[in-house]
């Protein structure tokens, strides 16, 4: 089983994300679970999601404490939220947002261990025209892991966003292209 | 087989109500509510279900409108939660005395006061005694398969019962995870229409719900018990029928890993997934720990619950609600009840765990076994103890 966990601000698709991935792992005929820590939604405010990824029937209904992938959709949250909390050590992978290069994150924010980084906000504001990173991380998400086969999340993605589906598989496929892993 | 498909809980359970052909849904559309209704809404609004959709002004009256529609012979639904079904109880109780069988999802969460959103059972525990049968959802398949029996079981003429399916709000209702649909075909052959013996009709007038003097009131109370306990061959049939159409078969109470164990959780609802996996932590220790999930909760099981945990020598029981100042959590108290006659029954320890949402994780289960374990050593016959308070 594999465990991931988002996140974002309110807003930004973190509670999309876990979803659309749990689609396309359902998709591929395994098991999969996506929640949102439950709260009142408040843009902006930090939020976290949680999604688990199984080739047998997942029999856990708990928060994610031990994660496999930590994913953040915002390079601010870095700084308020201790994101890498449970991070598997030594094999869990940080991916995040981040205009700078995944060295600098790391030294900056002193987080051992491998991590990707790709300029989430630029892409989605280059090619979305708006800073909602969701999408964009999946990208890279699915670059430095093997949590599904990238095409897999491309029924999901058109079945979510319906017009505007072309543009989130764009900022997708340019996420993917862009990540750079930086080795723990 | 049907299809299997990545959906929210709560888009399974307005898939079943879809199946199911209802011709009334009766809701309030707002704040505690899940996604089901807004989900019927747009079902009924593009024409994919042939149903009245009533977007009434309360819980009072939603389920004020399903209890009179079932009256003149239409399948209801209605859903809510925590302050909503608070508001809704005046009339939960007169539908199961009017013996309509409404189908209700509840997607269980706290009761305020302080006001929480979050999960767990005070809000149904508060309306035990209402006269519904009420059945505990543990995952996204669970509820929608088991709004399909409700109404299977409910309308039978030898039931004419109104049905609760409990899902855990959050935990359950807002969870994308696979559900296997059943294809309308399959649905048609279990479920028949809904044809009840005496219905609201001004050409033949007949009285519901009317007032009983103390002469015969006692008389009506022991005929509703009577039927409520009558339902339990009527369900047990309907889980057949519904497992040899499905291949998923259900039980009162289910049984997982508890050959030869010791010590036995029970829980009921969504953590009893959890509890699974703490219980195959346990037992690859060689740990003598299994596990007994409440499926049914009215008509109570006595018969199917005293035959599995008779087998152990400490049930561990997960409560999700409280009763203040009384003998521990609903669930314990009603199993200490049952065993009560057994000449060697169990010890109970009972944990009141997971209000308004508070994690119950495998390591929970893990501990609170452990500390059953310790005061049992120790001589001592646990009461109950509010699990987890951080002092």
């Amino acid at each position: 089983m594999i465990e991931i966990r988002f996140h974002g601000r309110g807003g930004q698709g973190a509670v999309t994300s876990a979803e659309l991935l749990a689609h396309a792992a359902i998709n591929e005929g395994r098991y999969a679970q996506a929640f949102p820590s439950f709260g009142p939604e408040r843009r902006g405010a930090p939020v976290v999601a949680y999604c688990r990824i199984s080739d047998d029937p997942i029999r856990i209904r708990a928060s994610i404490y031990e994660p496999d992938f930590v994913v953040v959709l915002d390079y601010s949250i870095l700084r308020i939220v201790d994101v890498t909390a449970g991070l598997k050590h030594p094999h869990g992978i940080l991916v995040t947002d981040s205009k700078f290069p995944g060295e600098k994150v790391r030294a900056d924010l002193n987080i051992k261990g491998k991590l990707a980084a790709v300029d989430a906000k630029g892409i989605a504001m280059e090619v979305l025209g708006l800073a909602i990173t969701n999408t964009t991380m999946l990208g890279s998400l699915v670059k430095v892991s093997n949590v599904i086969q990238k095409d897999s999340l491309i029924e999901p993605l058109k079945e979510r966003f319906g017009r505007i589906a072309d543009k989130n598989i764009a900022a997708y496929e340019r996420a993917f292209k862009e990540t750079v892993v930086v080795d723990g | 087989m049907g299809k299997r498909v990545g959906m929210e809980v709560s888009i399974a359970a307005s898939e079943a109500v879809r199946l199911a052909n209802v011709d009334v849904i009766a809701a309030y559309p707002i704040t505690p509510q899940t996604h089901i209704v807004e989900h019927l809404s747009e079902f009924v609004n593009n024409g994919e279900l042939d149903a009245e959709f009533v977007p009434v002004e309360s819980e009072h009256s939603a389920m004020s409108v399903c209890t009179g529609c079932a009256a003149v012979g239409a399948r209801s639904f209605t859903c809510t939660s925590s302050q909503g079904l608070i508001l809704m109880s005046e009339i939960v109780y007169c539908t199961a005395a009017m013996r309509l069988p409404v189908v209700m999802v509840l997607a269980n969460r706290s009761l305020s006061n302080p006001i929480s959103i979050w999960n767990d059972h005070t809000d149904v525990m508060s309306i035990r005694d209402c006269g519904w049968i009420q059945y505990f959802a543990e995952n996204g398949q669970d509820v929608l398969d088991h709004v399909l029996i409700s109404y299977r079981v409910g309308e039978d003429r030898d039931v004419m019962l109104p049905v609760i399916v409990n899902m855990d709000g959050f935990s359950l209702s807002h969870v994308v995870e696979p559900v296997e649909l059943v294809d309308q075909e399959t649905v048609d052959k279990f479920l028949p229409p809904y044809k009840p013996s005496v219905v609201l009709d001004p050409t033949h007038p007949v009285t519901m719900g009317a007032i009983v003097l103390p002469s015969c009131y006692t008389e009506t109370k022991k005929a509703q018990d009577e039927a409520v306990k009558a339902s339990m061959p009527i369900i047990l049939k309907g889980w057949q029928e519904f497992g040899d159409l499905t291949g998923r078969y259900y039980h009162p109470i289910e049984e997982y890993r508890t050959e030869g164990a010791e010590v036995l959780l029970v829980t009921m609802g969504g953590i009893s997934e959890t509890a699974m996996w703490a219980v195959d932590q346990m037992r690859e220790k060689g740990r003598s720990v299994g596990l007994l999930k409440m499926r049914l909760w009215r008509p109570f099981p006595f018969e199917e619950f005293r035959k599995a945990a008779l087998k152990a020598r400490m049930l561990v029981v997960v409560d999700r609600a409280i009763s203040y100042g009384g003998p521990g959590g609903p669930v314990a108290s009603e199993l200490r009840s049952a065993l009560y006659n057994e000449p060697k029954r169990p010890i109970v320890a009972n944990f009141i765990a997971g209000l308004a949402s508070r994690d119950v994780a495998p390591f929970d289960f893990i501990e609170m076994v452990d500390r059953a374990e310790g005061a049992c050593k120790k001589g001592t016959e646990p009461e109950y103890e509010i699990y987890g308070v951080r002092e």
